[in-house]
């Protein structure tokens, strides 16, 4: 094997092509939670680490995350990390894998701790501890009575996390590339990952990243959908990236519908506020989830609450002149309670639902939310995918954390106030994995020019000129699509039309044209770049939903509405090449403690 | 439903030689529209016009414009509120990328300049430091800076002295840390202020207070750093 005797960092010069070269041990793409937390991992160590991302670190949406982040602290309630642990696979309807949710479940306090030290601004109760509130899908002793476990920053939680890590980070002196868009990864024909071609959105050239280890910390895709919680550049990328690299995608059937999204606008209206006594009431002013969740009611898991909304909404009980959404009530709690836990969530009532809490009940509907599936990797954040004899043989050099990845910890459903603590979790172990990699891993590997001109060839698909269908309408033809398609409820039918429709969206993208093909800042050729990511991910959800007969989490299939776990407690992989399926099975043996097998679930 | 003018800020380096204003008219136009919303439905039409967004809900600070002379963000201010044509322009007093693209880096520069994490010097316990809910109110109205530079941009210091005097959003986050009970740093930070720049260009012209799309206040934040300088000379 040929190496070249450069530093990591150095410029490098003598390039084919004149597209500029950098080259660190290891490139971040993501300066989301996730990304950030393993750069700064990686950073302490002394590695030279490059993060990119296309907005500045602090606009990444982690940012968004509101009602906070679980661990079994005990401070408010009792709990342990076994009791976090039950709850996980539970709300995961038994499609989590076991042993990354132990690892994750006992790594949780000690996290939270640390990212306390980092200087998070939590909220606090009058012991001078760590404020933690009720979330759905918790309990105490395996499924008894509602635990306390959200570790909060009053309802801006992401935002105090995020802030904080990017400050960790500038101590820390870790090299950003802030609005640089990564293209696609470069692979050799060892299957080795060798960094990325990004551009630079300021001035729209490519540049080429080497790197002996790239994280993909991308985040989710819930730009699939027309109404979403999420922030506009939820497009997928890293996900999409993947695919193209020949890499498949695991359980992309799964998506979270967050139970309260501000009604025909999407604005995620946290859990927590539900957390701190709220309920959901339909046109009768029932309160409707005793009805579907006696025990646990509002705070039962996010795919049942959903459910139980569209339920209400389809059987005519729903509120306003359309009957589409229910009625997220608080007006019965403190003002102060809202003033003081939930500021963030008023002020985004008044502003986007002209509704103040504290006097009125603000409209709520299930809003697209969180992707569970995601590039398939092991609890060390190494992506895995089946080759040879294994079903999860790790690629070398690459790694996925956060919503981008499926390690799997939140299988069919996620609990709220597990995602930040995933990113937080595995970038952190993905930064160490990385550490040791590079220990054994002193050079870097030969760029492989072939794959960096499909790179380069990709980029300049969009200077075509000509008339085509715009960027802008055939992404609302998808979000549309996706709603209609793969929504709440699905069966065969529908979602047989929807594959359809997606593909044939699919094949009119190679007919888009870009009329704008300037250099300078040209945010439509990155949106046009975006959709295809989208594209891609769509197809990948379409068609592994199709598949999956059985309703498993926030997968409800009308036609099969039942769990089959004899057929299907399995982890869906799709691949680009020909939308081939395949299957792996789900990894039951948690780290120390006993399995807990698959049982009814009812909250 | 009703009809809006807009007036645009139209600036592309690659093939404009000075900038220009740019008329829209946009129909359908609700009571809920925000600035934001009609920028998207122009660049439906005209692809050409650049603009930074992510969140749409006031949180990640993307989208920071001067709208009719008043620094905001587009993603929380509506149309309605507006009076006509109204004129969308990048942030002052910062150099123009592209349209209503600015050059952040100044900003940040100042930013990080503060030192903005938190210093301990004390060896770090298992658990969590202490803080009593008092301590920890002192944090409100500052932690939720979302760094998007409405105020600074519209700070007159500031748009005269970008390199030396901090501007208001890196002092608030500068506060933050001296504001916090768990921050062992407090004599250092003070000192790294004390010159006639940086911390003290501040004529209290209170803009910042004016335009931050959170309600912060970081005049008051000024302030309470120029209190605390008076008591360490005491």
């Amino acid at each position: 094997m040929g190496v070249e005797n450069l530093d990591p960092g150095e410029p490098v010069n003598q390039d084919v092509n004149k597209v500029d070269r950098r080259r660190f041990d290891t490139l971040v793409i993501g300066a989301g939670g996730g990304g950030l937390r393993a750069a700064l991992q990686l950073a302490q160590a002394d590695a030279a680490v490059a993060v990119v991302s296309k907005v500045f670190p602090t606009r990444s949406h982690t940012v968004a995350a509101q009602g906070g982040m679980n661990a079994a602290l005990a401070n408010v309630l009792p709990d342990n990390w076994h009791w976090h642990m039950y709850d996980t696979v539970k709300g995961s309807d038994y499609l989590g894998d076991q042993d990354a949710i132990e690892y994750m479940c006992r790594a949780a306090s000690r996290l939270v701790i640390e990212l306390e030290h980092f200087g998070v601004p939590f909220s606090r109760l009058e012991n001078g501890s760590i404020y933690q509130r009720p979330f759905g899908g918790q309990s105490q002793n395996f499924g008894g009575e509602q635990a306390a476990r959200t570790c909060a920053a009053a309802d801006r939680t992401g935002h105090a996390i995020l802030h904080a890590l990017y400050q960790q980070n500038i101590r820390a002196k870790t090299h950003f590339f802030d609005e640089y868009f990564a293209v696609d990864l470069i692979k050799d024909q060892q299957n080795f990952i060798l960094g990325a071609v990004v551009i630079s959105i300021e001035t729209g050239q490519p540049l080429i990243i080497e790197a002996k280890t790239t994280l993909l910390a991308t985040g989710g895709a819930g730009q699939l959908y027309r109404t979403n919680t999420n922030a506009r550049i939820n497009t997928g990328d890293g996900m999409a990236m993947a695919l193209r690299a020949g890499i498949p995608l695991q359980d992309m059937e799964f998506v979270q519908f967050h139970p309260t999204g501000i009604a025909g606008k999407g604005m995620l209206i946290s859990e927590g506020a539900r957390g701190e006594g709220g309920y959901l009431i339909n046109k009768d002013g029932e309160r409707f989830m005793e009805r579907y969740a006696p025990h646990a009611k509002d705070l039962a898991s996010r795919d049942v609450v959903s459910r139980a909304i569209a339920t209400e909404v389809r059987e005519g009980r729903g509120c306003g002149p359309n009957g589409d959404h229910v009625l997220l009530k608080l007006t019965h709690l403190d003002a102060d309670v809202i003033l003081k836990r939930l500021p963030g969530i008023r002020d985004l009532s008044m502003t986007f639902a002209h509704v103040d809490p504290i006097n009125k009940s603000i409209p709520v509907a299930p809003t697209a939310h969180y992707t569970m599936g995601g590039i398939p990797t092991n609890r060390y954040g190494q992506v895995v995918v089946p080759e040879f004899q294994g079903a999860e043989e790790p690629i070398p050099g690459l790694y996925a954390v956060g919503e981008c990845a499926c390690v799997s910890v939140h299988g069919a459903n996620r609990l709220g106030g597990n995602s930040l603590l995933d990113i937080v979790v595995f970038g952190r172990a993905a930064g160490n994995h990385i550490i040791e990699f590079l220990g054994e891993t002193r050079y870097h590997r030969v760029l492989d020019q072939d794959s960096v001109d499909r790179a380069l060839e990709h980029l300049a698909r969009w200077d075509l000129k000509g008339d085509g269908e715009s960027v802008d309408d055939l992404r609302n033809e998808l979000q549309r699509t996706m709603e209609d398609y793969c929504s709440v409820f699905r069966d065969h039918d529908v979602l047989d039309e929807g594959i359809s429709k997606v593909l044939d969206i699919s094949r009119r993208l190679e007919d888009v044209r870009l009329k704008d093909h300037s250099s300078v800042f040209n945010t439509a050729r990155i949106e046009a770049l975006e959709l295809e990511n989208l594209v891609d991910v769509a197809c990948a959800a379409v068609n592994s939903a199709f598949a999956r007969q059985e309703s498993r989490g926030a997968h409800s299939r009308i036609d099969y509405p039942e769990r089959d776990d004899k057929h299907w407690m399995k982890h869906t992989l799709y691949f680009k090449e020909g939308h081939q399926l395949d299957y792996k099975p789900v990894r039951m043996k948690p780290l120390t403690v006993e399995a807990f097998p698959p049982k009814a679930r009812i909250y | 439903m009703s009809t809006v003018h807009l007036s645009v800020y139209r600036y592309n380096p690659e093939s404009d030689s000075e900038p220009y204003m740019q008329d829209y008219e946009l129909s359908g136009v609700t009571p809920d529209t925000m600035v934001l919303d009609a920028m998207i439905r122009i660049k439906a039409q005209d692809e050409t016009l650049s603009f930074r967004r992510s969140c749409g809900e006031g949180v990640c600070g993307s989208d920071a414009i001067n709208i009719n002379g008043r620094n905001s963000l587009g993603c929380i201010t509506p149309l309605s509120i507006l009076k006509q044509p109204v004129e969308i322009r990048p942030l002052p007093g910062m150099s123009v990328i592209r349209d209503l693209v600015v050059d952040m880096e100044p900003f940040y520069r100042q930013y990080r300049a503060v030192q903005p994490y938190l210093k301990i010097k004390d060896p770090i316990p298992e658990v969590e430091f202490r803080q009593s809910p008092e301590q920890r109110e002192r944090l409100d109205g500052l932690y939720e800076c979302i760094l998007c530079g409405c105020c600074s941009t519209a700070c007159p210091s500031f748009w005269w002295n970008p390199d030396k005097f901090l501007g208001p959003a890196a002092l608030l986050q500068s506060y933050r840390f001296l504001a916090d009970s768990r921050d062992q740093a407090g004599e250092e930070r003070l000192n790294a202020l004390e010159d006639s720049y940086k911390l003290f260009r501040c004529h209290t012209i209170m803009n910042c207070v004016q335009v931050c799309p959170k309600g912060l206040n970081p005049t008051k934040a000024i302030g309470e750093i120029k209190q605390m300088m008076v008591k360490q000379l005491i």
